[in-house]
């Protein structure tokens, strides 16, 4: 999946003018664990969770910070680990959609995904998981109009919205325990 | 630093639109100095009758923040930049750095009476807006200065201003996006100023338009000439977003929208301003 994203949005030219770089130590910690790699300059967010510390879950989209699929937890925040090197993450505690689950059972985020069906083939729904969990951690109790607001930089391509939006409130009403 | 890199070398900011010119490779700088480590650049204070935003404070910073809240037109404007991962990272000092000829801050911002600061080798300096942004992606900045704060005079009492732009997607830029910062003593119009962006190589000021309404009660006729001056102000380019007709019908409707917010604001009343989503 990887190699198609990339081969779907670079030019043919990119492999020529790559650079060779020395390589930066950083240090993240992913969902509580740490993490020390070390990482090219260039390196995106996303392919570090992915490749140097072989956490799948988070996926890339269209690798040109629009879809949201890449969506991390950044000290809390929801960002596109599109958009961010590497590098830039150094010292951050990060959240990836595999962060959700609570010991060994799917997170109330997950479980009302799975429940309300806000997902048909998965690839946009970490992303839409992590926008949630910003948005929920603040807002326990959101409206419609805040849950759009908030998963606007999140494209589902299959399900439509509808289904994410009761999904959210569901998890909502679960975590405050209504 | 910047300095001894040379020309190669550039500021990162909040990244949000440098990176992905990155990764297109319609940028390729030697070096990237981060400017995300550097404490004390991100924060909001009212100071003298002006409210001093440091460089590297983020959008979503800004939708939140009470003090910013003084400034309606501004939480229009930083509630609804891309979507919430964005305005997590984006920065006002990096969006006016940007210089982008669709970037929200440039144009919300020259609607009213803001300064930018800049610091450099050779010291600190503070330029007016209009002055700072001196065409498409190009400022006032030498390669070795930087944004350190966007300073905005706090509108008097019986001002009032918002923000509209219109998406036709959250991630996006916008298709067209006005700002109207309107003085108000009862109905008669003291003051007005009206700005729009994304219809040219920088923001512009529709200074006909601001003219159809200083001194005048605002009737539905006067405020019909100020859209139609807005509307002959701009110089839109037809692109994915919509042709240069399209674009100017939407920049009077927006004129005419946010004049109506504006107005409402001056008199007290709390009214919602920001993006539109096709």
């Amino acid at each position: 999946m990887e190699s198609m994203s990339r081969g779907a949005t670079c030019m043919p030219e990119v492999a020529a003018v790559a650079p060779s770089a020395a390589k930066i130590a950083v240090q993240v910690k992913v969902n509580g664990k740490t993490y020390a790699r070390e990482s090219e300059p260039r390196m995106l967010l996303v392919e570090f969770l992915r490749e140097a510390c072989d956490l799948t879950g988070t996926h890339v989209g269209c690798d040109t910070s629009y879809c949201g699929a890449c969506t991390v937890l950044m000290n809390g925040l929801a960002v596109k680990s599109c958009t961010m090197l590497a590098v830039q993450a150094d010292g951050a505690d990060i959240t990836t959609v595999e962060g959700l689950e609570k010991d060994g059972q799917l997170g109330p985020i997950q479980k009302a995904f799975a429940e309300a069906y806000g997902l048909q083939c998965g690839y946009c729904t970490p992303g839409l998981m992590l926008a949630a969990n910003q948005l929920l951690g603040t807002n326990p109790e959101p409206s419609e109009e805040e849950i759009r607001h908030a998963i606007a930089g999140n494209t589902c391509r299959c399900t439509g919205y509808m289904n994410i939006l009761k999904a959210i409130q569901l998890a909502g009403r679960n975590m405050r325990g209504a | 630093m910047l300095g001894q890199l040379g020309e190669g070398a550039k500021p990162l900011a909040g990244g949000q639109s440098l990176i992905p010119l990155l990764k297109l490779r319609f940028a390729s700088p030697e070096h990237l100095v981060d400017l995300n480590f550097i404490a004390e650049t991100s924060f909001i204070r009212e100071e003298n009758g002006s409210l001093r935003f440091g460089a590297m404070t983020r959008h979503a910073e800004i939708e939140v923040s009470p003090l910013a809240s003084k400034i309606p037109l501004l939480r229009d404007c930083s509630a609804g930049i891309a979507d919430v991962q964005i305005r997590n990272r984006g920065t006002i000092g990096g969006s006016l750095a940007e210089a982008d000829p669709s970037g929200d801050w440039a144009n919300a911002l020259l609607a009213l009476n803001t300064e930018v600061h800049c610091v450099g080798p050779n010291g600190r300096r503070t330029i007016v807006l209009k002055d700072f942004i001196k065409d498409a992606y190009s400022t006032a900045l030498a390669h070795d200065e930087l944004v350190s704060e966007v300073e905005v005079k706090i509108p008097s009492k019986g001002s009032g201003g918002a923000y509209l732009a219109f998406k036709r997607s959250a991630p996006v830029y916008p298709s067209a996006s006005v700002a109207v910062q309107l003085t108000m003593t009862g109905d008669v119009c003291q003051d007005a100023a009206i700005s729009l962006g994304c219809v040219g190589l920088t923001a512009i000021r529709a200074l006909e338009a601001e003219s159809e309404l200083r001194g005048k009660m605002l009737t539905e006729s006067a405020i019909a000439n100020a859209a139609e001056a807005a509307r002959a102000a701009g110089d839109p380019q037809s692109d994915m977003r919509g042709s240069v007709e399209y674009k100017r019908q939407l920049v009077g409707a927006l004129v005419r929208r946010a004049m109506g917010i504006a107005v409402r604001r001056a008199h007290g009343e709390h009214v919602e301003g920001g993006h539109l989503y096709a």
